[in-house]
């Protein structure tokens, strides 16, 4: 069968697979679940992740779930380029140290703001408050912040010289508030100049494919009433 | 300078980073950080971790922050044991997945059920609402259930036959809510013999030695109101 990996481009983790996997040149067979009609609720697809998300990743009998993972899996196992994860022990510490600090940080707030600003509204017909947004996107500006002053500092990337897994998993999560129409670039040259590197090495076009989704997320239509009911709960779950 | 850890061990990862040096025969100068005095917001421990937080690592002019790139790090330097981190792509990849998962997972249904049900109304002397007690406390059960379930199943140790810093970051979690008078083992005799497994493998006096703190964490004196006012951020995500 060969690697299957099971993913979702409205999904930030997804998208730095989806990147990382293709970049590399890793072969694989995408399984796209299908989020907005819930599908990942499915009992197909609890039979790949128990935990309903994406991504997850299958390679013969072994079945992998948490981006993080699945990423570290693949550089391992198809052996590509040092730079995305370096030999060296600080270097590779300072990937290591992002990959564990954006959980609860660039992941949540940039989740939020989608929700809060876009998915809420448009998917679900939910109202959010004002004040709500308002908080949320406080936030984000805030962990913009310590993503220039901590972690970018002034360096091309992330973590040094050359691109890594940390500046992969980044990009994706800033363009899930960039598709809901927050201004995350304007205003931050420098993270706009990070930005455009980033894009370079990755490749324009592979950058734009992954990112056709999210962009055109503001069109999404509004969910089927019985998908709504079941996804509310792990939505809530999700952004707090 | 040597190796130098900012830990307080009042936190569970500085607790599994504390009994990772001392089980392994790292040496190192520990450099208490003391939460509840707000140590962790002076300017000199800003020095070492912009980001305000334990546990952290200096290491020469070389500084660490999250405890997973820490642990990872010293794994690597001191060339520990290949269990605590094996070699092997998959027991690596299952390392991994439950390093990723607990970050949003064990770690903030463990914190919030220890402040909610002790540190809030004992320290703090700030009532919380029973509802929201309850629905943590339910929150904290499905985690644990997912712990047995997703990752420990038949096996000795969370991701297979050995302990390694999954079992470590674990353990020093669940202790989290233990010190708060959650009966976490009581009605789950898997879990609780995965714990004497791993208590046996660290040591039963290294094991005590880490959780001293914590298991007198209830007889804290009140905070005094300057200092319940530095948490005021931190209380609102640990009320949710």
């Amino acid at each position: 069968m060969g690697l299957e990996l099971y993913l979702h481009l409205l999904s930030q983790p997804c998208r730095a697979i989806y990147i990382f996997a293709k970049k590399n040149g890793i072969p694989f067979q995408q399984r796209t679940v299908e989020l907005l009609k819930g599908q990942h609720l499915s009992d197909a697809f609890a039979q790949v992740n128990p935990l309903k998300k994406v991504p997850a990743l299958k390679d013969g009998d072994f079945i992998l779930t948490e981006s993080v993972a699945i990423l570290l899996y693949l550089v391992r196992k198809y052996k590509v380029p040092d730079y995305w994860y370096p030999q060296d022990l600080q270097a590779r510490a300072r990937v290591d140290e992002y990959l564990a600090w954006q959980h609860t940080a660039l992941r949540r707030n940039c989740l939020r703001a989608l929700w809060h600003k876009v998915m809420f509204p448009v998917f679900l017909g939910e109202q959010v408050s004002s004040e709500l947004l308002a908080a949320t996107l406080a936030e984000l500006d805030v962990t913009l912040q310590v993503l220039e002053d901590k972690f970018l500092q002034n360096k091309a990337f992330l973590v040094g010289p050359q691109i890594s897994l940390a500046d992969l998993v980044a990009i994706t999560e800033l363009m899930h508030p960039v598709g809901a129409g927050c201004q995350v670039f304007e205003g931050r040259p420098k993270l706009a100049a990070w930005r455009r590197r980033v894009e370079a090495a990755v490749g324009e076009d592979l950058f734009r494919e992954a990112h056709e989704v999210i962009l055109k997320v503001k069109d999404t239509p509004p969910a089927d009433p019985t998908v709504k009911q079941k996804m509310m709960p792990r939505v809530l779950a999700m952004i707090q | 300078m040597g190796l130098e850890l900012y830990l307080d061990l009042m936190s569970q990862p500085c607790r599994a980073v504390y009994i990772f040096a001392k089980k392994n025969g790292i040496p190192f100068q520990l450099r208490t950080v003391e939460l509840l005095k707000g140590q962790h917001y002076t300017d000199s421990f800003a020095q070492i971790n912009p980001l305000r937080k334990v546990p952290a690592l200096k290491d020469g002019d070389f500084t660490l922050a999250e405890s997973v790139a820490i642990l990872l790090y010293l794994s690597r330097k001191y060339k520990t044991p290949d269990h605590w981190y094996p070699q092997d792509l998959q027991a690596r990849a299952r390392v991994d997945e439950f390093l990723s998962w607990q970050h949003t997972a064990l770690r903030s249904c463990c914190s919030r059920a220890m402040w909610q049900k002790m540190m809030f109304p004992v320290v703090m002397r700030q009532p919380v609402p029973q509802e929201t007690l309850l629905s943590t406390l339910a929150e904290l059960d499905s985690c644990l259930q997912l712990l047995e379930d997703k990752f420990l199943r038949d096996q000795d140790f969370l991701t297979g036959p050995q302990i390694s810093v999954a079992d470590l970051m674990a353990i020093t979690e669940l202790m989290h809510p233990v010190s708060a008078g959650c009966q976490i083992f009581e009605s789950r005799p898997k879990l609780a013999a995965w714990r004497r497994r791993v208590e046996a493998v660290v040591g039963e006096d290294l094991f005590r030695e880490a959780h001293a703190v914590v298991l007198k964490a209830k007889d804290t004196p009140p905070l005094d109101p300057a200092m319940k006012e530095k948490f005021q951020h931190l209380m609102r995500l640990l009320l949710q």
